[in-house]
């Protein structure tokens, strides 16, 4: 199938150029390993949580899905540089899909951020953090799902902006309230009603209830298929919309 | 090969508050023929990119035709990326690949397979003579080596049509000499090679035919030869005293290859005429046949620019 061996073309080229630098991993958890290492720790009390262990398991799932939505987000400014080089239109004027162009991209971010995600688990195991693992592959597809919605939504907004100038300001207005209602950092249990009463209308507010109790081991909660479909439609939209972008695009 | 009638673009840009319309090509025919090097010289800002762009399927035309190796611009744009290759102006290799990477992959989007795809990236770097250079980044290379990487690139599915914009801006007079021969090796592989330039002497020596582009149009086409004619056609710039100038004035206003005649301030004449190569013998007998003292004879051949400047009112130089 062409699409599929388009993709995959893409993609392999994509992943090549990301190994030959593999620096990549190391600044990409940097940082939520330092959450984890110096943040965490207040969480306990703070929580009211029994255990460290159960402070984790409400803490690394928000982390990981942040670690998604921005990880994503900020993919288009390598799109940017691509653009600049020409690479961008040496593809398009072959008979490649447009769709892959944009898949074989989206598709490096995920699998990359799948990575950092099993090294940030692999650190909060040390931290007495249990998950059954059915469950936190569900959990992975769920931040999957949310990486290649942000990834695509990201590229495509560099093609329509083609500056960094202003993609930078642009991602940043829109990551910061979608970080803030979707109690990522801590639970919004807490928040007052009006607080939770517009998280509803975030769709990462149910994608990381639904990581949570992924990670709490209660698949019956509701919040669980409901996170994962949300996400889902809004990941086809992303690429399906962003994928236009790549077959019209100027300059 | 490409038959193009009456394609526009124009670009809707945004200044501050006001948009405003920049009619980048309006209304462009052209014919190019199979196997030739066609130029579309013209001055920055011409739309000379924006109507390569159109062609090679990368943006859509606001009205017009084109037919490219056969496929309607229009109505089968897969088929015209299938024909045609493009080398854009600003470069397309990216520094962190090798150009056998590069090459590789490019062949292997237009379809080809890995076996294949790898046959013809070694066969290209050889032939542009690159296999030296093949494994190391883009980013080590020089601006004629990445040039010629670039121009591979677009070459690698043996296209029937090949567009290349301005293939030898910014590369110094070597690498351009070598570039010359490069695109003339193409055309004797039986390609049709369209480039865009504003050198004057790259438009003369290395198209076959050549489109003057200014402010969207098609101001003139033809042969260089055929353009240079069809302005003045050349000038014989004859050296003489100026008690002499007044005799050979009159010897030479009868003769029927001269079709104007001035008389120069400081003495000595201009003669206009179809082709000079033959009037200056002819010149030479008739006023040495009156025992006339030539003190010298000149032929001036019109210039592309001169084309430039009769039908634009402005040279390119200045442009
Ligand atoms: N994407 C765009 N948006 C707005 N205006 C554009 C765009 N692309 C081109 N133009 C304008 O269209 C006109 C023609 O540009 P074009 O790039 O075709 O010129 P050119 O002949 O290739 O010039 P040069 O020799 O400098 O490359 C210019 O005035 C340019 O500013
Ligand atoms: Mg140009």
């Amino acid at each position: 199938m062409k699409l599929a061996r388009d993709t995959w073309l893409i993609f392999q080229r994509q992943i090549q150029l990301l190994l030959r630098n593999p620096v990549w991993v190391f600044v990409g958890v940097f940082q939520p390993v330092m959450y984890l290492l110096l943040f965490a720790p207040l969480l306990k009390p703070a929580l009211n949580a029994p255990t460290q262990a159960a402070a984790y398991k409400i803490f690394v799932p928000g982390l990981l899905v942040l670690l998604a939505i921005f990880g994503g987000l900020f993919q288009g400014f390598g799109l940017i540089a691509e653009l600049r080089a020409g690479v961008i239109e040496r593809s398009r004027v072959t008979p490649v899909s447009r769709l892959a162009l944009l898949l074989g991209r989206s598709l490096r971010d995920v699998i990359s951020l799948i990575a950092q995600a099993v090294i940030i688990t692999l650190l909060a195991l040390l931290f007495d953090l249990r998950v059954f693992i059915g469950y936190l592959l569900l959990a992975y597809l769920m931040l999957a799902l949310i990486a290649l919605m942000t990834s695509a939504v990201s590229y495509g907004v560099a093609l329509k902006v083609k500056s960094e100038d202003a993609l930078a300001p642009l991602m940043n207005t829109v990551a910061q309230p979608v970080l803030l209602l979707s109690g990522i950092l801590l639970p919004l249990t807490f928040a007052p009603g009006w607080l939770q009463g517009v998280a509803k209308w975030n769709p990462f507010s149910w994608a990381v209830d639904g990581t949570r109790a992924l990670f709490a081991g209660d698949l019956s909660n509701d919040r669980v298929w409901q996170g994962l479909s949300i996400i889902a439609v809004l990941a086809v939209a992303g690429v399906v919309w962003a994928a236009r972008q790549f077959a019209r695009s100027v300059r | 090969m490409i038959e193009t009638r009456g394609l526009r673009k124009s670009f809707r840009s945004r200044a501050g508050r006001e948009t405003k319309t920049v009619d980048a090509v309006r209304g462009v025919n052209l014919e190019v023929a199979e196997g030739e090097i066609f130029g579309f010289l013209g001055p920055n800002g011409a739309g000379k990119t924006t109507t390569l762009r159109m062609l090679a399927t990368l943006i859509e035309p606001d009205g017009g035709e084109a037919t490219i190796a056969g496929a309607d611009l229009r109505k089968d744009p897969a088929g015209v990326r299938r024909r045609i290759g493009y080398v854009p102006q600003g470069g397309s290799t990216w520094d962190e690949s090798t150009a056998r990477e590069e090459l590789v992959l490019q062949a292997r989007l237009y379809g080809i397979g890995k076996a294949e795809a790898h046959r013809r990236a070694t066969r290209a770097l050889d032939a542009f003579q690159l296999s030296e250079y093949a494994d190391r980044k883009c980013k080590t290379y020089s601006g004629g080596q990445r040039r010629r990487v670039e121009i591979a690139l677009g070459i690698i599915h043996e296209p029937k049509i090949v567009f290349l914009d301005e293939p030898t801006t910014g590369l110094d007079p070597q690498s351009r000499a070598h570039m010359w021969d490069e695109i003339r090796r193409l055309r004797a592989e039986g390609m049709t090679v369209f480039i865009t330039t504003h050198y004057l002497d790259e438009a003369d020596a290395l198209c076959d035919r050549i489109a003057i582009m200014d402010h969207g149009e098609v101001v003139a086409e033809g042969t260089p030869a055929e353009l240079k004619r069809e302005i003045s056609g050349e000038v014989v710039l004859v050296g003489l005293d100026a008690a002499a100038t007044p005799r050979a004035a009159e010897l030479l206003d009868t003769e029927a290859y001269v079709t104007k005649l001035e008389t120069a301030d400081e003495g000595g004449l201009r003669l206009y005429v179809d082709e000079g190569a033959t009037a200056i013998p002819q010149v030479l007998r008739r006023l040495d046949g009156d025992g006339l003292d030539l003190r010298s004879i000149e032929l001036h051949r019109p210039s592309l620019d001169d084309v430039f400047l009769t039908k634009t009112g402005r040279s390119l130089r200045e442009s």
